[in-house]
């Protein structure tokens, strides 16, 4: 199935100034020491075989981290294949905040994990609602203003963000 | 404000203002054409958000209950704030609870409305805006100008200037990179400091108490999961049952407020969030939601809110999004801005429903003028709200409220049938029919002592009439004359299409060339044509919100129609505001099946002609070719009618331009009044600067609507004329 759905979500990431990396799972530690700038923090995939501790990025996250970090790390628990959004769950374990204060944002997702559309994605996010994670942000692309007369990318949250797609799980 | 003194604001603002705004507004309302543009299902979305809203705000009481349940079940507080104060109270007692010395805040016009800042900051609470936009509205101690870009008046070198001088910059602040580095830095020290965090709710989903925040920066990301205390301040009305509904909103907002496919961040927050508080006091502790003890406080706004839910005519202003699209697409506001075109916190078309509901009639009434009916507002409204409808509604009962000494008088002499609190402005365009028919018939005496210095400066002085435009010259032999002097068609009888032309007011006394080009054009085409007679259609008091005169007019337009109608005649329309009548209004106005019946069967004179040439009608007897400039009219385009004249030209081999303006500025009476009349002409030199540039200065002018053409002819030589008397033979 996947190679169209996955051709088809690099091409709307790209739309909304996303890169696209692929990977399989075994690869996943090279390709993130690849894909980041150092300092890198991270939260917990929780992506079967796939672990950050063989990589550069930090983890636990702190405020400390988060404050001097180019690069956030966390999974991406859904990606919607129209728009090449990513549904980031919150977590205690911080996915949030380390999705969203450094100035990079590398997104880990699933292969299995993509949905069309958004009412696919809300689809399915209304049973994870069910199940108790009722927190999630849809995040397309960077954070962007024209507040101050003309588009910027990268204000409060990241600027630059890199979508890694894991084919194999 | 008295007529000069509104006259010099708007000035002052077109002059200081007026340019940053028309760029903003004008390049967020074409993003929205494109961004509609590429999906074919925006009007099904449409119709399941509006369905969306009417159910909710059918069954607020009960979301209301869910609501509260749901966030307390979670671990959260509900608040109910009956009005603004005691909205504050609340939100400065939980500040307060938590020895908060500084409060962060993302954009939230429901915030502004009961303007916490000011009560947080009474109470010894400092604020941070942290959109950059009231970033930047806060730094120069100003109020916001649109519902969406808050200082979508002030442009990138405004802003410089303004950083520049309040801030200690180091290197000066030029491009809107330098100026958004700046504000996202200073912001974010601020939101690292914050004890509270507040944001507003742009949805709340009842069944699970989650909040959906649309932001493209990220700032009430930040301000809802960085301090461990979030307030959400939100209007009963953002209530809908669950995530299920929330589809058709995620997809058409961004849409509408600036042509994005989807807002940067659409955040579902169901507090208090798993999210670990970031207690930047202690950077080196490890983030863990876990151990943290985070508190949530949802505060409901009702504020007039309630009433509106049980007032049929504002009610629909409850279903808004606040996306600004009203505003975008609105050439009044495109042009002057918020600043005029709002009142104490809202600002658009939508605003007056808002103002009216909320802080009272008086708000609603400095700005409702602004809205001349126009409608382009009603195709760009993701929620399908009948935006002119509301601006009418209130401008009656502005009228209504308004006890004059003199009303006995007034009332006696005028022919109307609303009440004497109608200011004698309004009056006289309102009875345009009746002044009309009157200055026909006196022609061309009427022409010569409307137009004599000394008449028109009691007129600009006692009706606000301005001296400046010219006045319509009444033609003393009207359409109704015309017609009935000529002698019958030899073809008369045995037609296979059978009409009845609605003769307007303008086209019976003024612009009567339009009329008969019609008529020759139908008969030519092979219809049988008749003339009804001419009354008003309404359109005049509508726009100066006299409703019951309105009504009154469109009985009688009705009662002159029907046995047309009865016969099998179809009814053609030359002015496409009266269309716009016929087809918009009138449902409100007559009763059910009458109004059906009159919209079914009517049709604007150019639909017409396409209609019998796409039935075979021989195309040869209309004059073909030429080179024109065509600025259609905003309500026919709202109609979707604008593109069967241009068909028309297309099929006749003309090579046409047109104009993609909103409006042109004049609306009827808007353009004549006097305190009104430089905002007019600002607008109407947008659509005629179209008209002026290279390969289309030597085109022929034509234009559908009797106000555009007036403003045209008041603003580009030579004259133009009505697309039928292009086409019309000799």
């Amino acid at each position: 199935m996947r190679t169209d759905t996955i051709d088809e979500f690099a091409a709307s990431l790209d739309g909304a100034d996303v890169a696209c990396t692929r990977t399989e799972a075994a690869d996943l530690a090279a390709v993130l020491d690849d894909v980041v700038d150092d300092p890198a923090v991270g939260a917990p995939l929780g992506i079967d075989g796939v672990s950050l501790e063989d990589t550069t990025v930090q983890t636990p996250p702190t405020p400390q981290l988060l404050s001097d970090a180019a690069t956030g790390v966390t999974r991406v628990h859904g990606g919607i294949v129209e728009y090449g959004s990513f549904v980031i769950q919150a977590d205690e374990a911080g996915t949030e905040p380390v999705s969203l204060y450094p100035r990079e944002h590398v997104g880990v997702v699933c292969a299995s994990d993509l949905h069309d559309n958004v009412h696919a994605a809300v689809d399915w996010l209304g049973d994870e609602f069910d199940a108790g994670r009722d927190t999630a942000v849809l995040a397309t692309g960077p954070s962007a203003t024209a507040d101050m007369g003309e588009l910027v990318t990268g204000v409060h949250g990241p600027q630059t963000v890199h979508a890694v797609v894991v084919t194999d799980r | 404000m008295s007529r000069r003194e509104k006259a010099q604001h708007i000035r002052h603002l077109l002059d200081t203002e007026g340019d940053a705004v028309f760029e903003n507004t004008t390049h967020v309302n074409d993003g929205r054409l494109e961004a509609n543009a590429t999906r074919d299902d925006i009007e099904e979305l449409r119709t399941a958000a509006r369905r969306i809203k009417e159910d909710a705000i059918e069954q607020l009481p009960d979301l209301v209950e869910t609501v509260r349940e749901q966030v307390e079940a979670n671990g959260g507080e509900v608040y109910l704030a009956e009005d603004a104060a005691d909205a504050n109270q609340y939100i400065t007692e939980v500040a307060e609870s938590k020895d908060a010395d500084l409060l962060a805040k993302s954009k939230s016009m429901t915030s502004e409305e009961i303007e916490v800042n000011d009560a947080l900051e009474a109470a010894g609470v400092d604020v941070c805006e942290t959109d950059l936009g009231e970033f930047v509205l806060q730094v120069a101690d100003e109020a916001p100008s649109h519902l969406v870009g808050p200082a979508f008046h002030k442009s990138t070198a405004d802003i410089a200037t303004l950083f520049n001088t309040h801030f200690d910059t180091g290197e000066s602040l030029d491009t809107a990179e330098d100026l958004t580095q700046f504000a996202r830095d200073h912001v974010g020290d601020q939101i690292r400091a914050a004890d509270v965090g507040m944001t507003g709710a742009n949805f709340v989903f009842a069944e699970s108490g989650t909040l959906a925040l649309v932001t493209n920066e990220g700032n009430a990301r930040k301000c809802a999961v960085t301090p461990d205390t979030h307030v959400a301040i939100a209007g009963v009305e953002k209530l809908i049952p669950s995530l299920d509904d929330f589809p058709p909103f995620a997809e058409l907002i961004a849409r509408a407020a600036g042509g994005q496919d989807i807002a940067t961040y659409l955040s579902l927050l169901t507090p208090p969030v798993d999210s670990p508080v970031v207690d930047f006091e202690n950077p080196h502790e490890p983030l863990d939601g876990a151990s943290d003890d985070r508190e949530f406080h949802l505060v409901l706004l009702d504020n007039g809110r309630t009433e509106m839910r049980e007032d049929e005519e504002l009610r629909e202003t409850l279903y808004c999004i606040r996306c600004g699209a009203c505003a975008n697409s609105c050439a009044n506001f495109q042009h002057v801005g918020g600043h005029a075109f709002g009142g104490e916190t809202y600002t658009g078309g939508i605003a007056t429903g808002w103002e009216a509901g909320v802080h009272g009639l008086d708000s609603a009434a400095e700005f409702n003028d602004l809205c001349t009916g126009c409608s382009r507002c009603v195709d760009a409204c993701p929620v399908k709200i009948d935006i002119p409808w509301i601006n009418t509604v209130v401008r009656d009962r502005i009228n209504r409220g308004d006890d004059q000494e003199f009303d006995w008088l007034v009332e006696g002499l005028t022919p109307d049938a609303d009440p004497g609190g109608v200011d004698l402005q309004k009056r006289l365009f309102g009875n345009f029919g009746t002044l009309a028919k009157l200055g026909s018939a006196t022609a061309p005496v009427s022409n010569w002592l409307a137009d004599w210095g000394p008449s028109r400066a009691v007129m600009e002085r006692v009706a606000g009439v301005d001296s400046r435009r010219d006045l319509p010259a009444f033609r003393r032999e009207t359409l109704v004359d015309w017609f009935e002097s000529r002698e019958p068609l030899e073809a008369a009888g045995d037609a296979d299409r059978e009409i009845v032309l609605y003769p307007d007011a303008y086209t019976n006394y003024v612009l009567v060339d339009r009329g008969k080009a019609a008529v020759r054009t139908l008969e030519a085409l092979g219809a049988d044509v008749t003339v009804a007679p001419c009354h008003e259609s309404g359109r005049a008091p509508l726009s100066q919100g006299m409703i019951e005169t309105a009504r009154e007019n469109a009985v009688r337009v009705a009662d002159s129609l029907d046995p047309y109608l009865h016969s099998g005649r179809d009814i053609v329309v030359v002015e496409p505001s009266d269309l716009a009548a016929f087809r918009r209004e009138y449902e409100r106005l007559l009763d059910g099946e009458r109004a059906r019946r009159l919209a079914e069967n009517s049709y604007e004179v150019m639909e017409y002609v396409y209609g019998l040439l796409d039935n075979g009608a021989d195309a040869d007897v209309l004059a073909a070719g030429g080179d024109v400039a065509y600025h259609s009219h905003c309500q026919q385009r709202t109609l979707d009618v604008d593109q069967y004249t241009e068909a028309v030209f297309e099929r006749l081999g003309y090579d046409v331009v047109t104009s993609d303006v909103e409006c042109c500025g004049m609306a009827g009476s808007f353009g004549y009044k006097s305190e009104y009349y430089e905002l007019s002409v600002d607008v109407g030199e947008t659509l005629a600067g179209q008209f002026e540039d290279a390969g289309v200065e030597s085109r022929e002018l034509v234009a559908s609507g009797a106000s555009c053409h007036e403003q045209l002819a008041s603003l580009l030589p030579p004259e133009n004329r009505h697309p039928v008397e292009l086409i019309a033979p000799e």
